[in-house]
């Protein structure tokens, strides 16, 4: 084949191209691979496509898309947490000479990998999902505004996932630390696929949040229960609504700056190049607009968990839920005027720096406002310490030690001598692992009955649980006091062999973490065995207080066979206390929206042009853009959007929940 | 009890005491003060965070399901007096922190020249500074001494009590010059330049590196920091001048190429127009300086024709330089030499300092207090575009 050809039809994709000269690699491909054939052999061997394509695939239905988010959220994380490993046990071993086991080329994009991995595709779906599978249950709605916008989101998510998978065994990813700082970014220190990957994964993955972000604005906006007005919603609700409201006003800067990027790299054009004018500075400072709002995308919700975890264990109503929503607005609000504190070293003058210090401070004050209505929500309350209690219990007591090194790190002349060190690397990780984190695990143990029908096996629970707490403040208090000692973050070797004990007690921390996800693993494989043991048939295990518990659980495609009427915050214990009884009969048609795989069309197509773009294939780039229109607009004649469900349907699903209510007694 | 936390605590101190926490003891008076600010905050947060840490474990032991005395009140949801003090509180050491964080800032902003040499020992007429421009390559720095016309690789000297100013730029991608025991760090940006000013208080020997990750090299991009009696330091200038080499624009564009884990390097002479060339991005001949374009620029340009005015890039850094799209590598030419655009370079920063008011930068101290002493030679002006300062 002449080479021209070669070109045109591969771009620069060549067989050297795959990473065949790293045998860390080769071995993770064959392991993937066969685990791989096993699961899609396994799929096929008990026929199971067309259930998945039928049921969760094409299914628009909140609670779904909820779960298959916390499962590629899972899928992912086992992922970003053996880049972890890796890292840790290069950085135990690269002491007196050795260069340990990881060259520079594989471990840049080991770390990169990393951050980028962990943010967006193991904590943004798992936050996403939980918001999906829980928010329309909260307010008594049957499901999101836009149910096929809401397929369509999570399988974008998926398509940015599977780019960044692909990355490790076709190519190579970005070497240049989770944000892609230009100048190393621009294609003249970086000409590689890498941080093509990155920006393309990143650009899909963003359609989806976005999207996702509108949805459920919408969602919590307008389909909320008669008689749930704004100040008598949940508070995971209030927080996820103030969760999406950043979502959209700051994921649309990261795509604006990618794209910026990407034009640099594309075309040409000196956005953020040394020469002609470019400023890389620039791009620091959008991709912090969007980066800042972004933690708090991450953790506000997770306070929602938690507020709801404390008033539902401590048998209390939540102390102080007004504070509680007021201080969720100041944070959404505050959280836009602090980037700066990212980059106070690169030379902005004191005023600057104190001002964005300040702001800084200030979101201390509502956080610390939550902390301590959590703290008097179980005062005088009769707290049952279920796992979702002891995560809460072990957030608050890590969570404020972050909070602590957080605030220190807004002082500029400390962030002077701390900033890039294994201090802040060890602040961060203190608040998501302690707080978005040991949140998401109090999330999952909560509300994996209401999903499910059955409790998660508690035993395996508490192996998890021991060995997550325990096992983060070995791998992380050790890199606070490697940060005091002036160790920097990304290094590969060190030559101080005063600090190889400190890095080997971390991976023996990494290790305990990795106990923690093992165990927890075995406690839903343990669950699911035990099911019949663990079931729950009442559809509030928990004596919950809000609308979800009113439910059954797994609660039926609808929902709610009558939408409920709120009274009170804590609707469904107000409702429990006022001796609510469940309607037996009169039910009527529910209208619903249709299935369709046209999301999972368009993730594929999108795929496709970012594979393209990446590897310059101009022609399947030009191709899959033109098939994605092209789908996007058949699309809008599909006129099969909705369908009712019989009233004779609900009656039979209801009556049903009846004969398990009774045998309950 | 007590004697077996004691026990537990053992190890750690062992451990503690084996290392080297440098950044809560340096020996430079910069980062001494930076340490107080850290120590003095923590302390203030431990005010909220040890409290608040101890009600946890309080309350969810005194409030456990099996306790039988405890009192549960399941509808107490709110109380005034509590709300005030759960906003009161943190408010207030906010406002410590706050106030201890805007004159922290000021004090220490790495742009201000220092206005003492340790506590009681201000900075005087006859500290003459020690000037060293900083440039960080890929992957090892350059340092240069304007004052005595020499440069080394990965190795600084200053002596000690005498303060520093350094002028900091980098050659390609984004670095951060970090010596902990000295001040805190800041960014090396090319084609920008950034400031510190520190002051070395006891001679040793300390590391000094890039605290942001640059490239393959990164791990490597370390250098020794010498600080030294006078009389050391002036051998060491002495032994410096003695070196082989020397650093001229074609040396430099060798030493520039990209290289891992550099030995240390000397050079008894320096062009005196490099640093500039460096921060203007054009060290090569015939490249236009970012400052001569943007004076070009300033005055309308040079229009259509000036789009004409590019040669094609003869030295390839990487594989491939250039987007995929985009036009052929190329440079602007420069109008005149590179000898020339120094000289006008070098003139316009005189005039400059002529005409551009020096900025005060003393801490904000209240009306009616006289500004703090490190305004007198305030000169640093607001961070900005090196560039643009440099020579417009």
């Amino acid at each position: 084949m002449p080479e021209s050809l070669t070109k045109f039809i591969f771009g620069r994709l060549t067989l050297e191209s795959l990473p065949l000269h790293e045998p860390i690699v080769v071995v993770t491909f064959v392991v993937v691979a066969l685990g791989g054939l096993a699961v899609l052999g396994a799929v096929t061997y008990f026929k199971l496509w067309g259930y998945l394509w039928r049921e969760w695939f094409t299914s628009v239905d909140h609670k779904k898309i909820g779960i298959m988010y916390m499962a590629l959220g899972l899928v992912m994380l086992l992922r970003g947490f053996s880049d972890a490993i890796m890292m840790r046990l290069q950085q135990a071993i690269a002491f007196n000479g050795s260069e340990g086991y990881l060259n520079a080329h594989h471990y840049d994009q080991i770390f990169t990998a990393h951050g980028v991995i962990m943010i967006f595709f193991v904590a943004m779906p798992f936050v996403t999902g939980l918001m999906n599978f829980v928010v329309p249950l909260q307010i008594g709605a049957r499901d999101v505004s836009f149910p096929f916008l809401n397929n369509f989101s999570f399988w974008m998510t998926v398509g940015g996932a599977i780019l960044v998978m692909a990355s490790l065994f076709v190519g190579e990813f970005a070497r240049t630390g989770w944000l892609a700082y230009p100048p190393l970014s621009g294609i003249n220190y970086s000409p590689d696929v890498g941080v093509d990957y990155y920006i393309w994964a990143l650009q899909v993955a963003g359609v989806g949040t976005t999207l996702s972000g509108i949805n459920l604005i919408c969602t919590i906006i307008k389909m909320r229960a008669p008689g749930m007005t704004m100040m008598r919603m949940p508070v995971f609700t209030w927080t996820s609504l103030c969760t999406n409201v950043l979502i959209v006003a700051s994921f649309p800067v990261l795509t604006a700056v990618l794209t910026l990027l990407a034009l640099d790299r594309y075309v040409g054009t000196n956005f953020f190049t040394n020469d002609f004018g470019g400023n890389p500075m620039m791009y620091v400072n959008l991709i912090w607009i969007w980066g800042h709002p972004e933690v708090y995308i991450l953790i506000l919700p997770l306070f929602g968990v938690f507020s709801e975890v404390t008033s539902t264990f401590s048998g209390k109503r939540l102390f102080g839920y007004t504070s509680m929503v007021y201080a969720t607005i100041v944070i959404t609000i505050l959280s836009y005027l602090v980037w700066l504190h990212h980059f106070f070293t690169m030379g902005s003058g004191a005023s600057v720096n104190s001002f964005f210090g300040i702001t800084t401070m200030i979101i201390s004050i509502p956080t610390g406002a939550k902390i301590f209505n959590w703290l008097f929500t179980m005062y005088r309350g009769r707290i049952r310490f279920e796992l979702p209690m002891m995560w809460t219990v072990a957030f608050m007591l890590t969570f404020v030690v972050g909070g602590m090194t957080g605030v220190l790190l807004a002082v500029p002349p400390a962030d002077f001598v701390l900033h890039n060190s294994l201090f802040l690397i060890a602040h961060f990780h203190n608040v998501i692992i302690g707080g978005v984190l040991f949140g998401l695990f109090a999330g999952i143990a909560y509300w994996w009955p209401k999903a499910f029908g059955f409790k998660l096996d508690p035993f395996w629970g508490k192996v998890s649980f021991w060995c997550w707490v325990l096992g983060f403040w070995l791998a992380f208090m050790p890199l606070y006091i490697l940060g005091l000692m002036g160790v920097t973050r990304r290094m590969r070797v060190f030559d101080d062999p005063s600090l190889q004990i400190w890095f080997v007690i971390a991976a023996f921390g990494a290790v305990l973490i990795a106990c923690g996800i093992a165990a927890f693993l075995v406690q839903i494989f343990v669950s699911i065995r035990k099911r019949k043991a663990l079931a729950d048939h009442t559809g509030d295990p928990w004596d919950g207080r809000t609308l979800e518990w009113s439910t059954s659980s797994p609660p039926p495609a609808y929902n709610f066979a009558f939408t409920p009427v709120i009274r009170d915050n804590d609707a469904w214990f107000d409702m429990k206390k006022a001796g609510y009884r469940r309607p037996l009969s009169g039910f009527k048609p529910i209208h619903m929206p249709s299935n369709t795989g046209t999301g999972v069309v368009l993730a594929v197509f999108s795929v496709a042009l970012g594979f393209g773009l990446i590897w310059y294939i101009w022609w399947l780039a030009a191709l899959s853009f033109v098939c994605l229109i092209a789908t996007a607009i058949g699309h809008t004649f599909n006129y099969h959007r909705d369908f009712d469900i019989s009233a004779a349907e609900v009656t039979q699903t209801e009556e049903a929940r009846t004969t398990l209510l009774a045998a309950q007694g | 009890m007590r004697r077996s936390g004691a026990l537990l605590l053992f190890p750690l101190a062992v451990l503690l005491s084996g290392c080297d926490l440098v950044v809560l003891a340096p020996a430079g008076d910069v980062a001494a003060q930076q340490r107080d600010l850290l120590v003095v905050s923590t302390l203030l947060m431990l005010i909220i965070i040890l409290p608040v840490m101890a009600l946890t474990v309080l309350f969810a032991w005194r409030y456990r399901q099996s306790s039988t005395t405890a009192i549960y009140t399941p509808d107490w949801d709110h109380s005034t007096k509590l709300e005030l003090v759960i906003w009161a509180a943190p408010l207030l050491v906010i406002i410590c922190l706050g106030a201890l964080t805007w004159l922290g800032s000021h004090l220490l902003d790495p742009y201000r020249r220092i206005d003492r040499i340790e506590p009681g020992q201000p900075v005087t007429q006859n500290h003459k500074p020690l000037r060293v421009d900083v440039v960080a390559l890929d992957w090892k720095w350059l340092f240069i001494y304007p004052d005595y016309g020499i440069a080394s690789v990965n190795e600084l000297a200053a002596p000690i009590n005498q303060p520093i100013d350094f002028r900091i730029t980098s050659s390609t991608v984004m670095n951060s010059f970090y010596i902990p025991a000295l001040a805190g760090q800041i960014y090396a940006m090319p084609a920008m330049e950034t400031k510190l000013h520190a002051v070395i208080n006891r001679p040793g020997t300390y590391s000094g590196f890039s605290a942001n990750y640059s490239g393959a090299g990164f791990s490597g991009m370390r250098f020794a920091f010498h600080g030294l009696s006078d009389q050391a330091f002036g051998e060491w200038v002495t032994q410096t001048k003695g070196a082989q080499a020397t650093l001229s624009r074609e040396t430099y564009l060798e030493l520039e190429r990209p290289s891992e884990n550099e030995p240390v390097r000397h050079y008894a002479s320096v062009d005196p127009d490099l640093y500039g060339a460096i921060l203007n991005l054009c060290v090569e001949r015939g490249k236009m300086c970012m400052n001569e374009m943007m004076s070009i620029d300033a005055k309308g340009g040079l229009g259509l024709a000036g789009v004409r005015n590019t040669l094609p890039l003869q030295y390839d850094k990487l594989a491939r330089r250039g987007a995929v799209f985009g036009n052929d590598p190329s440079y602007v030419a420069s109008i005149c030499t590179a000898e020339e655009a120094a000289a006008a370079s070098r003139s316009a920063r005189d005039a400059g300092a002529k005409y551009w008011p020096m900025r005060d930068l003393s801490p904000l101290r209240g009306a009616g207090l006289s500004p703090g002493a490190g305004s007198r030679r305030a000169d640093a002006g607001t961070p900005s575009l090196g560039l643009l300062r440099f020579e417009l």
